[in-house]
């Protein structure tokens, strides 16, 4: 049921505002042939959809428009499925409102 | 980069941090406190409400310059199911004092007011600077390193203000990272109506507020929240839930949002908005068990690191503000006898913090967390269907005598849960909140 998503998330992430430090990504998927559970996991439930299966069946994250909330790192990190920092000083996500 | 070596480094300008950072410098010590934000608060989500005590504690007279919303005078508890919702509302005059006792604020604007109260009282903030690491001497902190050239900072002492997801403690091994039953992963957004409307839909007037905390089906039998908060000129909506339940039924959180939005209870209250802002944001919901050590050679934790947030009462931010405050007057103790920063002195820091309503209350909570997990496709699904669905029949008149409504209600109870299953969740649920 969850396949034919009924909000597009890009939509809502246009409103925010952000500096996106180009060619660093904060959050890096290691190499892998076959996704983990987790990472399939986080395809769907990343509140900002940073995170996609490719043409290839391996997950693919876009950290442009993250949130910085942390949860691919409380799932994902402790496996060794995805290196997580935070960004640069003063690049990322700039909430207006918070 | 500054060489010089500080009495404290305070990493994070939220409320714990900024609370700390205050108490410490208006003692007159050297505080450095650095931020990874453009500007404080760029970085920060919450709800928001803001209890008045914690901050007069700190600041007494906030209210002559702070960035307020509304003042709260109405609290409404919604237990929801897919079409209606059973509630408890409280609302009193009494909330219309000259001290009001809680607010809604927007907290990238309070936390600017905030640090530049910290900066006033003569502490050095340095922005968009990451710490990367915690710097030691033989196994004791002496400071800290940034994504700036410069290297080290050095400190007496390291107070770590940098949130539920801050990565510094866990990268040094001084605290386990958040688990995912430790931690709700909540969603919000800003939804900005003029004032008079806002006033008209609420009930209100002036800068009088509401808010809205509702649970129920909304959560689709994850372990969860929603709300609605009434800022000046705009409403925060949001929900959150446990991030390993999430991880159980793969929903994705924009979705839950969209649906609590369009809830028939909660459409008309934002209908026409306008948005303007998404934010995500993990909050401590682990409590009294999952706080993690919080002092040691060299450094303490405090606010949402340390996860002090109550899940119950939806307290967070004045728990961060009394952990920074408190942790500086330990700190302040220590330095005026010019002694140590060692685990064992800074251990004062954690005796001051049992003596306060912090522990006090997050002890009072402690076996909520397992029973909320334990009973959630209850509390979250069939419970509030149950609950309606008994309001709507003694509500509705139809010619049926009320002590068959009252049969058919119990009977309904009972046939979903049995008398052994509600009665063993009654006693948990007593239990859990003794």
């Amino acid at each position: 049921m969850a396949e034919t998503p009924t909000v597009r998330v890009e939509e809502k992430l246009y409103q925010n505002r952000y500096l996106v430090d180009a060619g660093r990504p904060h959050i890096v998927v290691a190499p892998h042939e076959k996704p983990s559970k987790e990472l399939l996991l986080l395809t769907k439930i990343c509140p900002a959809h940073c995170y996609e299966v490719n043409g290839k069946g391996q997950v693919e994250v876009s950290p442009d428009g993250c949130l910085e909330c942390g949860t691919c790192r409380v799932l994902a990190e402790g496996s060794g499925a995805l290196t997580w920092t935070y960004p640069r000083g003063g690049y990322g996500v700039l909430f207006k409102f918070g | 980069m500054p060489a010089e070596k500080f009495d404290v480094i305070v990493v994070g300008a939220g409320p714990a941090g900024n609370s700390c950072a205050y108490t410490l410098a208006k003692r007159g010590l050297k505080v450095l406190q650095i931020e990874r934000g453009e500007y404080p608060g760029s970085k920060n989500v919450q709800g928001a409400i803001m209890y008045a005590n914690m901050l007069e504690k700190i600041i007494p007279d906030f209210r002559d310059d702070a960035p307020l919303e509304r003042h709260l005078i109405e609290q409404r508890l919604w237990y929801m199911d897919d079409s209606s919702y059973t509630g408890v509302h409280y609302r009193s005059d009494d909330f219309n004092e000259e001290a009001p006792n809680r607010y809604t604020i927007i907290r990238a604007q309070f936390d600017k007011w905030f640090s530049k109260k910290v900066q006033q009282a003569g502490a050095l903030l340095i922005l968009e600077t990451t710490v990367t690491d915690l710097c030691f001497s033989g196994g004791k902190v002496i400071g800290v390193k940034t994504d700036r050239a410069g290297g080290t900072i050095l400190a007496d002492v390291v107070v770590m203000a940098e949130g539920v997801n801050g990565v510094l403690g866990t990268k040094a091994g001084l605290r386990p990272r958040p688990k995912p039953d430790t931690v709700a992963l909540a969603v919000k957004e800003m939804h900005f109506l003029p004032s008079d409307v806002i006033e008209s839909r609420f009930n209100i007037s002036g800068d009088e507020g509401v808010v809205i905390e509702a649970a129920g089906t909304i959560t689709k039998g994850m372990t969860g929240t929603g709300f609605l908060y009434t800022n000046k000129e705009s409403i925060s909506i949001g929900i959150g839930c446990l991030v390993s339940d999430f991880a159980h039924t793969g929903k994705a959180p924009y979705e839950l949002l969209e649906d609590f939005k369009k809830h028939p209870a909660v459409a008309p209250l934002i209908a026409g908005a306008e948005v303007k802002e998404y934010a995500a944001h993990l909050i401590p919901e682990g409590g009294y068990n999952a706080v993690p050590q919080l002092f040691g050679e060299g450094w303490v934790i405090v606010g949402d690191a340390g996860q002090f947030v109550n899940a119950v009462h939806r307290e967070g931010s004045n728990l961060a503000m009394t952990t920074g405050r408190i942790a500086a007057e330990a700190i302040f103790q220590i330095k005026s006898r010019k002694d140590k920063f060692s685990a064992e002195n800074l251990s004062i820091y954690q005796k001051m913090l049992e003596q306060s309503f912090v522990m006090k209350d997050l002890k009072k909570y402690k076996r909520l967390p397992d029973f909320m997990h334990g009973a959630r496709d209850r509390l979250f699904g069939s419970y509030p269907e149950l609950v309606s669905k008994a309001a709507q029949n003694w509500f509705r008149v139809d010619g049926k005598d009320k002590k068959s409504k009252e049969k058919e209600i119990v009977r309904s109870f009972v046939k979903a849960r049995g008398v052994r299953g509600l009665a063993s969740d009654a006693w948990k649920l007593a239990r859990s909140w003794r």
